[in-house]
């Protein structure tokens, strides 16, 4: 690198756009070609060597995924939990429950597929999806959940739309099998929407994006609380306070789980995995979505047998569940882009093995 | 002892039975690259990848190349340094010296460098046998340091875990490489890659910017877009018994190809010679099957940290926590049941 002792007096460039220079702080010691040599401003930086970096580089790679991953996250979630009410209602005999929850779990499935589907770099190619079943892979166990789920749901949602409209839907003889299948069906989609809400967990942690990855013991609670909240929420929103009961209850669990697995999550995270969590755009929606959620939970407690205050508790707590699967996701996305989250929590865990003595295992050898 | 010995082949259990082929690699020695670029050229060129980017100067000392990606399988990169630099790389070298790192075979059982050509013996056998002054011609005030970089081959790799569809597989000679017909672009292998090799293709034309101003973009420009692309270690050239263009172009053999037992004691053979002749930042990245991927397919020799050259310092394929992290969610889900059964439980009408 080309610095010298005499840098320091050249005088400063002024119209040096100062973000950029800042992006590329770490850099481990060089200067632009091009000019901009601002002497004093690199000596700053060759006396912080915290970690070097190739120029500010990220290192690890943030998947293509959009918003319609985080939407595909949350309507999972939703999908799931509703199941699960609708197949608790239909066991305690709560019919206007019981419609709603399966009416929502089929929309918000349809909806989450649609948002999964939409975001491939090949969509037409989705069913490939299910060409093998690969344990290792969380997106294709997913996938083969989503599958089930949505035969489950599909059909119980189906006989309930059919009653709706008085028997209007044309399906003929079907109509007899679709009846006769409902109950299984609720039942089978009920199964399966608990491992619907927990393994997206697995498919962001089961990666090399550093937030996601240290979030790997902790993020399958926070996405079954915020799915129960959801769909508990979503209850309120849709029936009838007298048959809301256990949408009140599963919400406010859904709460505690969700506030508590967060903040465990985030104390046992390195401080580099941790910032993109609360800082920026997903560290606000993060901490909204705390807020709201604590907020629809009290409001559930409290007012969850008004129906207004109900139906308001009900969308802070589906919005708050929204928030959390977004801010979540783009934390992660957040933290592969710049090196520091990726390469400070790897030289941390290097140094603590060598310090306790475990030098095996280093991907540096000599020899 | 040798150390090549503990090495998973990653082809083991792939039933490729008759078929199998010892795994081959790369051994990368960037302290004899020159950084002529040569091997990302070789490497476009050969596989058809559209460029990426509009020929921007990146102000990162000569390379303007910026990263591997969908588009890029080879990526050279170049880091200017001064002397508290080399003196700290020196130094850290030294720590990883101390700190009784692995597999420090017999000096003697190290073979004369399969296939590597050492400047050296070159030098005194035109000079007629003379002996020379072998010091590297390195000044200890600046230094550039220049890597080819490339995929890693993980012996676990994550890519390949994470593939959904199956687009990406193990090859008989334990590489990996994605199948572009059965890609379905969901982007999970792009997460999944410790490395940040490989990624979807979701821009990028074969024609220079220059060339089609005005002009539409025609699907065919841009082969298999929307796809997960990364190097191949060139299967097609492989599978006839070629070398990858990237090796065969290398000008200083910087770039090796072959066995990957031979890449490895050769690796091993030479950061033993450097750290002989005083170069002690000279370490080996991805030697060791112990490691967080099990070790790699394409070995590195570097002259500084990793991070300095953009690699991660301690890569962990998420894969092996992965029976850690589906005993949580299902804990978790078991716990949902029991929450809405309680909930149903608990609320009376
Ligand atoms: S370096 Fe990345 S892309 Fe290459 S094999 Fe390893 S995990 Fe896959
Ligand atoms: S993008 Fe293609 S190669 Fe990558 S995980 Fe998805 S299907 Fe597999
Ligand atoms: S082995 Fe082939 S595909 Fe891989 S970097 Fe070299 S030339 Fe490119």
């Amino acid at each position: 690198m080309t610095t010298s002792e005499f840098d320091s007096y050249r005088p400063e460039e002024s119209g040096r756009a100062f973000g950029r220079r800042r992006d590329r702080r770490r850099r481990g010691g060089r200067r632009g070609r091009g000019g901009g040599a601002d002497g004093s401003r690199e000596m700053t930086m060759v006396e912080d060597p915290q970690f070097s970096s190739y120029y500010g580089r990220q290192v690890v790679k943030a998947p293509p995924w959009g918003h319609e991953i985080g939407a595909y996250l949350f309507l999972g979630g939703l999908a799931g939990g509703s199941a699960l009410l609708a197949a608790g209602a239909q066991l305690t005999g709560r019919t206007r429950l019981r419609r709603s929850a399966r009416l929502t779990a089929a929309t918000a499935l349809a909806g989450g597929t649609v948002a999964l589907i939409a975001d491939l770099g090949r969509p037409e190619r989705f069913l490939y999806m299910l060409r093998t079943v690969k344990v290792t892979s969380p997106m294709s166990l997913g996938t083969w959940i989503l599958s089930g789920f949505g035969a489950g749901a599909g059909v119980a949602a189906a006989a309930e739309a059919d009653r709706v409209t008085g028997g209007r839907l044309p399906l003929g003889p079907l109509r007899r099998l679709l009846h006769a299948a409902e109950g299984p069906a609720g039942l089978g989609a009920a199964v399966l929407g608990a491992p619907l809400a927990s393994y997206t967990g697995v498919l962001l942690s089961n990666t090399a994006i550093p937030t996601w990855y240290a979030s790997r013991h902790h993020l399958p609670y926070v996405f079954v609380g915020s799915a129960g909240l959801a769909s508990g929420g979503a209850a309120m929103i849709t029936s009838p306070v007298r048959e809301a009961g256990p949408g009140r209850v599963l919400a406010c669990l859904g709460v505690v789980v969700d506030v508590v697995a967060m903040e465990r999550m985030k104390a046992s995270m390195h401080p580099m995995e941790l910032e993109p969590l609360e800082e920026g755009a997903p560290g606000t929606m993060v901490k909204w979505a705390e807020r709201l959620a604590i907020a629809g939970g009290v409001g559930t407690v409290l007012g969850g047998r008004w129906r207004p205050t109900a139906v308001l508790s009900g969308l802070a707590l589906v919005t708050a569940s929204a928030l959390t699967r977004f801010g979540v996701l783009d934390a992660g996305l957040d933290s592969a882009k710049d090196p520091k989250h990726t390469i400070e929590p790897q030289k941390a865990r290097l140094a603590a093995r060598r310090a306790a003595g475990i030098t095996g295992d280093s991907i540096t050898t000599v020899g | 002892m040798s150390r090549t010995a503990a090495w998973e082949d990653p082809s083991a259990e792939l039933h490729w039975e008759d078929q199998a082929q010892p795994r081959k690699g790369f051994f990368t020695d960037t302290s004899i690259c020159i950084g002529c670029k040569a091997c990302e050229v070789a490497c476009k060129e050969w596989n058809r990848n559209p460029t990426d980017g509009s020929f921007e100067l990146l102000e990162s000392s000569y390379d303007n190349t910026g990263a591997l990606g969908a588009n890029t399988w080879r990526h050279v990169a170049f880091v200017e340094q001064d002397r508290d630099r080399i003196t700290a790389a020196r130094e850290s070298g030294r720590q990883l010296v101390s700190l009784g790192m692995p597999g420090v075979g017999p000096p003697e059982s190290a073979p004369s460098a399969g296939g590597a050509a050492e400047p050296p013996d070159l030098l005194a056998a035109l000079e007629g046998g003379e002996q020379m002054d072998l010091t590297p011609p390195d000044t200890d005030e600046f230094r550039w340091l220049m890597s080819s970089d490339v995929c890693k081959h993980c012996t676990h790799a994550g890519c390949l875990d994470v593939c959904p569809t199956g687009a990406l597989f193990r090859t008989e000679f334990g590489t990996v490489v994605v199948q572009a017909d059965v890609c379905n672009g969901c982007g999970t292998c792009v997460a999944g890659c410790p490395f940040g090799v490989i990624e979807r293709r979701d821009d990028g034309t074969v024609h220079p910017k220059a060339e089609r101003e005005g002009a539409q973009r025609v699907e065919q420009d841009i082969p298999h877009q929307g796809t997960a692309n990364k190097c191949t270690l060139c299967y097609d050239r492989m599978v006839v018994g070629e070398t990858p263009a990237c090796a065969k172009t290398c000008p200083t053999t910087s770039i090796k190809y072959g066995d990957h037992e031979d890449m490895v004691e050769t690796a091993e053979a030479r950061v033993r010679e450097l750290h002989d002749r005083g170069m002690t930042e000279a370490r080996l990245y991805g030697a060791n099957p112990d490691d967080g991927v099990g070790g790699i397919g394409s070995v590195f020799l570097l002259l500084d940290e990793p991070e300095v050259y953009g690699l991660p310092p301690d890569p962990r394929v998420a894969t092996k926590d992965l029976p850690q992290m589906y005993a949580a969610a299902g804990l978790a889900a078991a716990g949902m049941l029991a929450g809405v059964a309680a909930a149903f439980l608990g609320s009376r009408r």
